[in-house]
């Protein structure tokens, strides 16, 4: 049975939706931005920071008004609840995008520490978890969400790899400091935007099966 | 002929086995346990096969469309529709234990120990006291310190003393609707039931007459079990604490309260609390 407030579920699906596509795009131009030393792209990603921020305001405020109208029960009830979890994380994806790029526009100006191979790849690796987990939204594939989960250690190895590498670069030869900082940073960064597609998963298999994986080790070891 | 009542102690354990999850509440033994029964009104079969054990000192609620027999399960429990002509029953419902079928039990017997309001208010063409002390009348008890304390205690515990406490001996019929439903619940709680049968005490009431009906099942689940019929969602999730959807006579889902609205195993179920039904 259709109602007529069913459409206001929708705007709130698709706009969660967007937001995911937004912050997914965010991450990539940050990188890209940085791996092509690209400051116009880099530019565009921190303003375009505020259209994450918006749909934010926008998600909250449309499920405010959904529980306060229609007492949402059941699947609906953890759709509005799990959409404001979800944006919430994206939000703050956008925000290490936006971390990135500025980095990257201070990198831009001096010659590359190293040629950037494990950066994008751990990029690549978040930008793949946030994906399944809004394909598990999209079509309640649980499957991939779970793999999302799992696939937060990796990146969390690569970061320390990373750490290491950059911390020999800086004992060696002090002149690489501030640059090793900054990469530091962004792998930081990158590891942050794998944990928060790792929430946004746990979001979704709650969403999809009404359970809390949260604090399962069974779940993150498979 | 001789005659039975229920003894009040050795209470049967649950058997039902149930799907309750992690941080569900305790579930208490069995207080009705109703057994593969089925109703007709006449060659219409209203009820198929029902069986669920109601847990003592909870609230249970029924839910489900229109029609689908909520009133007439309510009304099998303390045998009110026997007052129906071309009734039949299949299986048997315990009430701790004991049929409430055994021929050795008197039905009157039996509805004092069950108390009910009804979905439309029905008070009594008398006084708003002697609304609330009829019961104790019929048993015969008329000191007038032990009515004047239940009928304050019944209209507290009703929500309405302090509304009606100057006008005890006006006519019943001069209250407003949601007043009259609050007397049927101070009526049908005076007597200090076992159990207690609500079929949609709050469809007439006001938002606040509601919450404090709402408090008072609260109240009144430490000493009585009690079925509440409610089409209201968000009322059956805050005051029970298991929910029974049923459909078309049929049992669909019964699990612990916070399982039907969050998370149903049942996609009728899940269609129905939602709205979606149809
Ligand atoms: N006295 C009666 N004689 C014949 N049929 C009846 C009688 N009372 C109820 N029925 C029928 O039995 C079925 C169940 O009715 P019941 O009143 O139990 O439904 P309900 O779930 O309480 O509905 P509602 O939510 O509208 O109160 C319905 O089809 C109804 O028409
Ligand atoms: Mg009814």
């Amino acid at each position: 049975m259709k109602r007529f407030f069913d459409a206001e579920l929708e705007t709130f699906r698709s706009d969660l939706v967007l937001m995911g596509e937004t912050a997914i795009r965010q991450v990539r131009d940050a990188v890209k931005a940085l791996v092509e030393a690209d400051v116009g792209l880099a530019d565009r990603v921190i303003a375009a920071d505020d259209e994450l921020d918006n749909l934010e305001i926008k998600i909250d405020n449309e499920a405010i008004r959904y529980m306060n109208l229609r007492a949402p029960i059941a699947t609906e009830l953890r759709l509005v609840i799990v959409g404001m979890k979800a944006s919430h994380d994206l939000e703050r994806v956008g925000d290490e995008a936006t971390g990135i790029a500025k980095r990257a526009v201070r990198l831009a100006a001096e010659p590359p520490l190293k040629p950037y191979v494990d950066l994008p790849r751990m990029a690549n690796m978040a930008v793949e978890m946030l994906r399944d987990a809004l394909d598990c939204f999209l079509k309640g594939d649980t499957d991939k969400a779970l793999a999302v989960i799992r696939r937060d250690k990796e990146v969390d190895t690569i970061n320390k790899q990373l750490y290491r590498e950059l911390t020999s670069f800086m004992i060696e030869r002090p002149g690489t400091i501030s640059r090793a900082i900054e990469l530091m940073f962004i792998s930081k960064s990158i590891e942050r935007i794998a944990d928060h597609a790792t929430n946004i998963a746990e979001e979704m298999i709650y969403l999809a099966k009404g359970k809390d994986v949260r604090h399962d080790d069974s779940v993150k070891n498979g | 002929m001789s005659t039975a009542t229920l003894p009040s102690t050795s209470r049967p354990t649950m058997t039902q086995t149930t799907t309750a999850s992690a941080g569900a509440p305790a579930l208490n033994p069995a207080y009705i346990q109703i057994k593969d029964f089925s109703f007709y009104y006449g060659a219409a079969k209203v009820l198929h096969g029902l069986s669920l054990d109601i847990p003592e000192q909870q609230v249970t609620a029924f839910i489900g469309p229109s029609g689908c027999g909520k009133s007439t399960l309510l009304r099998n429990l303390n045998r009110m529709n026997d007052l129906v002509d071309g009734i039949r029953h299949e299986g048997d419902i315990l009430v701790n234990g004991h049929s409430i079928y055994d021929p050795l039990i008197e039905v009157i017997a039996l509805r004092k120990r069950i108390g009910m309001v009804f979905q439309k208010s029905n008070p009594f063409p008398k006084s708003i006291y002697e609304n609330v002390v009829y019961s104790l009348r019929v048993a015969g008890r008329n000191g007038k310190a032990e009515l004047d304390e239940v009928v304050e205690r019944s209209l507290k515990g009703a929500a309405l003393w302090d509304e009606v406490k100057d006008r005890l001996h006006e006519s019943a019929f001069g209250l407003s609707g949601g007043q009259m439903q609050r007397l049927c619940i101070a009526r049908a709680i005076a007597n200090r039931p076992e159990i207690l049968l609500m079929d949609e005490p709050c469809s007439a009431l006001d938002p606040i007459a509601t919450a404090k009906v709402e408090e008072l099942i609260h109240e009144l689940k430490k000493e009585f079990t009690i079925v509440i019929v409610t089409h209201n969602m968000q009322q059956a999730a805050r005051v029970s604490d298991r929910t029974a959807f049923f459909y078309l006579g049929k049992l669909i889902e019964y699990d612990v309260t916070t399982n039907i609205f969050q998370n149903p195993a049942n996609a009728q179920t899940e269609a129905y609390v939602s709205g979606r039904f149809g």
